[in-house]
């Protein structure tokens, strides 16, 4: 047997112990069997696959960035990191995104959908109860997600329901959405962390004020700006919520950050500074977790503004630059390339289309075609969207150069950047948050007519192709036509798209987790709170 | 002492003017930053919708001069108003945070105010010796350097190196006054090494001053020793310019340490007023504002009152 099988098999032993799967006499005796010496196999046994036993207890403290003394309670205003991995502490949701980034029950226990996808039903978890011991009922579901729906609702989540008809309740233990065209994905969108499950009121409105939800752990202290300590809900519907109490921490100062967690403050932190991340891995006692994720960079041409309505202009600026380069020498190595289409490798639907390479000849090429040889144009971007963001642009603006581009890079100021620069100048740098799949993303920005079509691009055949998948249930054909989709997106979209960033945060050694991470937020998809334990 | 109280009470009228015209510049400036309170909150989520909708909420579409005037009826009657952002009273929002930073100037007052008098005095008295040179060049290059650098320099060897004090300033409900001051230590010692200069040099230059009057020649040739020379007959006349020099510092303490609390993550107002600003809480930028604002007033108040205090010229007018 070769080294490298036997290390792919042992691999595997180990991820099944893990799930329980394989006792410890199995795995001895497989491992002896795969040419292991018994002290060895035993040795392996209680490193890997037994530290993965999770235990209970200890107080899982956790330096949060992105949080702020605004912070709040309403679901709908949710925006910033600290309002995402708190929501998902204290509240829960229907669906949840696993640790294998595939789709998971949470408070439906299942869900099905007439086969034009129009009306889905949805069976509600009868055993979930909010922190004051209150049942959750489909009256609960039901205003939850209504509060983002509705003519006066102020809630960001808007959009992704804008299909939704109608909800009712089915028997005391299911509701069915209505929809006017059919959306295969919904049980996916129903994972976005706005939409958490709360208690009713009376007048069929949700009680957010008050901070109780249905989640693993329950607010003692909630100090905005400063910290929040939870404590275990004891009738939590799920497995998991090992630590006994949380706490989280403001460390909006990356330093402050590291340094607690180097000198044991904190147990992990939500995000490493990119340019000491290495410097900090060396630590033997800190463990970074590196998790590429669905959030992108894109770069939005304006398509119907001159020159990037010449689809020679916008595949020439596609050309010219140079996507590795950036991944290397801007994020240090932590993010991969993307290939201008808004799908990652880790979503669902990924089609592995032939990789852009930076081609300068052929930039020239296309700029030729154009009759624009000496193509100028001003790219902007403010460090508020991504640390180095405008140190990407002048990196790209410096690979530009050798296609003959004048790229000229327009620091613009962080304050009011989604206001006054994003959706109104036609080449700007722009950072997205990961969807769960292509249609989500596709909807909301690419989209005819869509509110944040940021790149303005309209191609008959990507938006008749997105009605058609969006209610197609047979997975093979919707791969089929997903894969057109971002096959037109990248050949004639307005959108570059040089890489997808990674989550990059970092625990204590004695913190672990089951070896897989979710990749929607940080923290494990800001579910680490009940999936990890103290080893 | 009326001609003190007549004072104080005309400088205190004169403060409230000058509160009431630093709260117009203030929403004039909240005013015309780009970008408002709901854009703001909704971030990239904004769409042309919810933006209305919660700017109907937050009461943002009434004409700017309406809304000052919504907040001034209720300031003047001590009602700061709700924040708009997040619903909570500003004046519960800011209270614990005011209370922490106050704590906090207290800390490094009380250790820079007497380490810095007795240090000048000290060199007044050695002037021109190594340890006056060593002192001088040493407190001037911790006020020259910025206070997050100076903190981060002490986080490094007090903290990750040797381990001696928390890196972090995070207050628990339950500490005991010993672990407060443990845990509160580095930035204060920040904040020690930021005013120290500025109050020993002034102390140094007003004594170093009387040392040529002819009063002070006259107890030399006596045959008074130096130190109480300085101490008895050149100190009381050097009050003066030391207590505005102190009084300057103690409003700095309070109003400079929006870094100083960035970098130790100490829960006060200056992280309060940042995050504020960055989401156009007017109400709680507001507060912050006149509270950094007062606080200068009264501090300036309390050295012109000082000044008059160690003065008989002044106590006693003729």
């Amino acid at each position: 047997m070769t080294d490298k099988k036997q290390s792919d098999l042992i691999e595997r032993m180990v991820a099944e112990a893990r799930k329980g799967r394989l006792s410890r006499r199995d795995f001895m005796h497989y491992s002896l069997a795969a040419g292991m010496t018994a002290s060895a196999a035993s040795g392996l046994w209680v490193s890997k696959a037994q530290a993965a036993t999770p235990k209970r207890g200890g107080t899982f403290r956790v330096g949060v960035h992105d949080s702020n003394t605004s912070d709040q309670m309403d679901p709908g205003k949710y925006q910033a990191v600290g309002e995402i991995q708190l929501a998902h502490t204290h509240r829960s949701y229907l669906t949840e995104i696993t640790q294998e980034n595939g789709l998971g029950p949470d408070m439906a226990v299942e869900w099905s959908a007439t086969p034009d996808a129009k009306v889905w039903t949805f069976k509600l978890n009868t055993n979930a109860t909010f922190h004051d011991g209150r049942k959750f009922t489909p009256a609960d579901a039901i205003a939850s997600l209504n509060h983002h729906r509705g003519e006066n609702t102020t809630s960001a989540a808007k959009p992704l329901l804008a299909a939704v008809t109608d909800i009712k309740a089915k028997g005391d233990d299911s509701i069915v959405i209505e929809l006017d065209q059919g959306f295969a994905d919904l049980p996916w969108v129903l994972t976005d962390y706005h939409i958490c499950m709360l208690p009713a009121k009376e007048d069929g409105t949700i009680e957010w004020e008050s901070g109780i939800g249905a989640g693993p752990y329950k607010i003692v202290d909630h100090k905005p700006g400063i910290g929040t300590s939870l404590v275990r809900h004891d009738g939590w519907h799920r497995e998991g919520a090992y630590f006994d109490e949380i706490e989280m921490i403001q460390l909006n100062d990356p330093n402050a950050r590291q340094t607690s967690l180097l000198t044991g403050e904190v147990d992990a932190i939500t995000q490493v500074d990119l340019k000491t991340a290495a410097l900090l891995g060396r630590n033997p006692n800190i463990v970074l977790d590196d998790v590429p994720s669905g959030s992108a960079i894109t770069l939005p041409m304006f398509c119907d503004t001159a020159p990037f309505d010449n689809n020679d202009v916008r595949l020439a600026l596609k050309y010219a630059i140079n996507r590795e380069d950036i991944v290397e020498k801007i994020m240090f190595g932590r993010a991969s390339v993307g290939n201008d289409f808004h799908v990652s490798p880790g979503m669902p639907y990924w089609p592995d289309i032939e990789q852009r390479t930076y081609d300068p000849d052929k930039a020239k090429f296309h700029l030729k075609k154009a009759g624009m040889e000496n193509l100028s144009v001003s790219l902007s971007a403010a460090d508020s969207v991504l640390p180095g963001a405008v140190d990407m642009c002048v990196l790209y603006s410096e690979h530009a150069k050798a296609a003959g581009i004048d790229l000229k890079v327009v620091r613009e100021p962080n304050d009011g950047y989604w206001s006054d620069v994003w959706l109104k100048k036609p080449f700007v740098f722009v950072k997205w948050g990961a969807r769960p799949t292509p249609d989500n993303m596709f909807t909301l920005a690419y989209k005819a007519g869509a509110a944040w079509n940021e790149a303005r691009w309209e191609n008959e055949r990507f938006n008749e192709l997105l009605l058609i998948a969006k209610a197609e249930l047979d997975d093979a054909k919707r791969a089929e036509q997903y894969r057109e989709m971002c096959q037109i997106a990248r050949d004639d979209g307005g959108t570059i798209i040089p890489m997808f960033t990674n989550f990059t945060y970092a625990r204590n050694k004695s913190v672990a987790h089951g070896g897989k991470l979710a990749a929607s937020w940080e923290l494990d998809g800001a579910r680490g709170y009940h999936r990890w334990w103290f080893a | 002492m009326s001609g003190v109280l007549s004072i104080v009470l005309k400088r205190l009228g004169l403060g409230l003017l000058t509160l009431l015209i630093i709260s117009i510049l203030i929403f004039g400036a909240v005013e015309m930053l780009p970008g408002d309170m709901a854009e703001a909150v909704l971030g990239q989520g904004a769409t042309a919708e919810n933006l209305a909708a919660l700017r109907a909420q937050m009461g943002l579409d009434q004409p700017a001069p309406i809304r000052y005037l919504d907040w001034l009826s209720g300031a003047v009657v001590g009602d700061f108003g709700i924040s708009a952002v997040s619903g909570a009273s500003v004046a519960e929002t800011i209270g614990p945070r005011f209370r922490n930073t106050l704590f906090l100037a207290a800390y490094a007052a009380v250790i820079a105010v007497p380490v810095a008098i007795i240090l000048g005095v000290v060199v007044a008295l050695l002037r021109d010796t190594l340890f006056d040179r060593v002192a001088n060049v040493a407190t001037l290059t911790s006020i020259s350097s910025p206070e997050f650098f100076l903190g981060y320099i002490l986080i490094l060897y007090l903290s990750v190196k040797t381990g001696m004090f928390p890196a972090i300033a995070k207050l628990n409900d339950g500490m005991t006054f010993f672990e407060l001051l443990d845990r509160t230590f580095l930035p204060a010692l920040t904040m020690v090494l930021v005013v120290v200069a500025h109050m020993m040099r002034m102390t140094r230059a007003s004594i170093i001053n009387l040392l040529a009057s002819p009063y002070i020649e006259m107890a030399r040739l006596k045959g008074t020793p130096a130190w109480k020379v300085i101490v008895k007959h050149a100190l009381p006349n050097a009050w003066a310019p030391i207590i505005n020099v102190i009084a300057l510092n103690l409003a700095y303490l309070i109003t400079g340490v929006v870094l100083v609390e960035v970098v130790f993550v100490y829960p006060g107002i200056g992280q309060l007023l940042v995050d504020a600003v960055t989401k156009r809480d007017f109400p709680v930028v507001q507060a912050c504002c006149l509270i950094f604002a007062a606080t200068f007033i009264l501090l300036n108040l309390a050295a012109d009152v000082g000044a008059i205090l160690t003065n008989p010229r002044l106590r006693h007018p003729k």
